[in-house]
């Protein structure tokens, strides 16, 4: 299990533990995360788990890849930090990982 | 039904394992008006589900039937170009408007952009008491324990009104909006709403273009504001638009919005009247209206397929496709598809994943208005259940003659108020 810390908009946060080898998509979903509907199951093909990553953490969760950046890119709110989260997969080295939830999803 | 047509309308009536897989054709809107394609899709799905029709009335194309084929679709839009068009017909050469839904990339992303905020959470937070207003107002005005046609007063109705507030449109002229929807989605038959397909594009051309040509420059002279035309006049990507990618725009976002929430409202009366146990557990637990409207969504699938074209050779399902094929991918077929879903063929308005859906596509092209559609859905029935026991299907409902837009042309329903 791994410690994965959600920052609402409004700055309340949500701890959940995580397991590994699933996706921090799925540590939301499974713990009722608001803001993270997550309509495709993880395809990356929705759009609906997008999370701000906090900057010190961004370089640790791995790169974005093509299809993830595709759809990203239609968002006027995507960030620098910006990930869809079914595309992070939950490992030990993510321990104490933070990411922001955005208002745009709520 | 044309002549034309009548040479293609070869499966209708027939039994789907009498009819050799070579042969097989779904694009044959006899089979939709009767509701009777399940049954071709489910052995598409099973024995061939990539599958090549050699001929069709909009010549060769191949359909994909599976949920998972069709995410794979979804998935590659560089394999799978939107252009030049997301129906089986291919554009005419004198009639070429053009509309994000069937653009590819940068232009695609770059148009959608400059309109997406009217779908923004904060824009559908500001428009849901708007939309509950105008809601309760028609429902208020609803004759009880009489027959009337739901799909004209409510849904109809309802859907009119939603698109003049979206375009800011004059309010008492909103019935020309769904006209034009129509006419923009019609097949041309003799009878028909249109006759020929130049009748269409003249209504069209002649009648929507100029009216919102008007809009426009009435609006391109105000400050910006909230409303679509007002969104596309001073939108950096839109404001240099030819008439034509105008006219595309509006008739995307006309069509869009419009007939697909129209048949989910018509389609809800329909299931839950077929489905008692699912109504009345919704009106023991009126909260369930939430997972209730994707489930309706899901179950209606508004639109049917969205036409691709292969922009190079390719392989799917161990099919090869072959550069400037057409691949249709059938969403209603990957929404009773059980390999994804739980008893795809029944309606049940508790689903654990209930957007787990096709109805919306997904991928950079997924439905710009979901969430918008979703919440008329639910402000929709919330205000019925506030009044209504039961909305009860009196007689047949009747289904349009399409095979892209899956809807109703009548529902006969009489209301039965609360106990006060
Ligand atoms: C239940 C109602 C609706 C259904 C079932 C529906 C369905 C769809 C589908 C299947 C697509 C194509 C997706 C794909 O190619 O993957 C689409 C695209 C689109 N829809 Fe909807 N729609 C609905 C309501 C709306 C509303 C209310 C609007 C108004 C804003 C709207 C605007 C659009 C636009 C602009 C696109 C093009 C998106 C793009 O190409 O990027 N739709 N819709
Ligand atoms: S869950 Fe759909 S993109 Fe992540």
């Amino acid at each position: 299990m791994t410690k994965i810390t959600f920052v609402k908009h409004d700055d309340e946060e949500i701890v959940v533990d995580a397991e590994n080898g699933t996706s921090v998509m799925n540590a939301a979903v499974d713990n009722l995360v608001p803001g993270i509907d997550a309509d495709c199951g993880g395809e990356c093909a929705c759009a609906t788990c997008h999370v701000y990553i906090d900057e010190a953490w961004f370089p640790k969760v791995g790169n974005t890849n093509d299809a993830e950046e595709a759809i990203m890119s239609l968002n006027p709110d995507r960030q620098e930090t910006s990930r869809l989260c079914c595309q992070i997969p939950v490992t030990d080295e993510m321990e104490g990982l933070k990411v922001r939830l955005p208002e745009f999803q709520f | 039904m044309s002549v034309a047509r009548d040479q293609f309308n070869t499966m209708f009536g027939r039994d789907p394992y009498s009819i050799p897989l070579d042969e097989y054709d779904m694009n044959q809107p006899e089979l939709f008006q009767s509701d009777t394609q399940d049954a071709y899709f489910t052995r598409l799905r099973k024995e061939a589900p990539v599958h090549y029709c050699k001929d069709s009335e909009h010549g060769p194309y191949w359909s994909v039937t599976r949920y998972k084929d069709i995410m794979e679709v979804e998935s590659n839009p560089e394999i799978y170009s939107s252009e030049p068009s997301i129906a089986l017909a291919d554009p005419e050469p004198d009639f070429d408007i053009s509309m994000f839904i069937a653009m590819d990339e940068p232009k695609h992303g770059d148009q959608r952009k400059t309109v997406q905020d009217i779908v923004a959470p904060s824009s559908l937070a500001s428009l849901e008491p708007v939309i509950r207003e105008r809601i309760a107002g028609i429902l208020d005005t609803l004759p009880v324990n009489e027959t009337f046609n739901w799909v004209d007063k409510v849904s109809i109705e309802l859907t009119g009104q939603m698109l003049a507030t979206l375009f800011d449109f004059p309010f008492e002229q909103r019935r020309k909006l769904t006209y034009w929807s129509d006419v923009a989605t019609a097949i041309p038959e003799p009878g028909g709403l249109v006759e020929t397909r130049e009748q269409g594009r003249d209504i069209l051309l002649n009648e929507c273009l100029p009216a919102f040509v008007e809009l426009w420059n009435q609006r391109v002279n105000e400050p910006p504001k909230g409303d679509l035309i007002s969104m596309l006049a001073h939108g950096k990507e839109t404001r240099d638009m030819n008439p034509m990618e105008f006219m595309g725009n509006l008739v995307l976002l006309i069509v869009g919005g419009n007939d697909t929430t129209r048949n989910s409202l018509s389609g809800g009366v329909k299931f839950l009247n077929e489905n008692p146990d699912q109504y009345a557990k919704l009106m023991a637990d009126p909260s369930l209206i939430p997972t209730m409207v994707p489930e309706i969504i899901r179950y209606q699938t508004p639109l049917t397929l969205m036409r691709r074209t292969a922009t190079q050779d390719t392989v799917l399902g161990g099919q090869n496709i072959k550069k400037g094929d057409k691949v249709a991918i059938w969403f209603l077929s990957g929404n009773r598809d059980e390999e994804v879903i739980d008893r795809p063929n029944e309606f049940i308005i508790d689903r654990a994943r209930p957007r787990q859906h096709l109805s919306f596509g997904f991928g950079i092209h997924r439905c710009m208005g979901n969430r918008l559609a979703e919440m008329q859905l639910r402000v929709t029935w919330e205000e019925i259940l506030k009044r209504f026991e039961k909305v009860e299907l009196v007689g047949k409902p009747e289904r349009a003659y399409s095979v892209l837009v899956r809807g109703f042309t009548e529902m006969p329903v009489q209301l039965r108020p609360k106990a006060k």
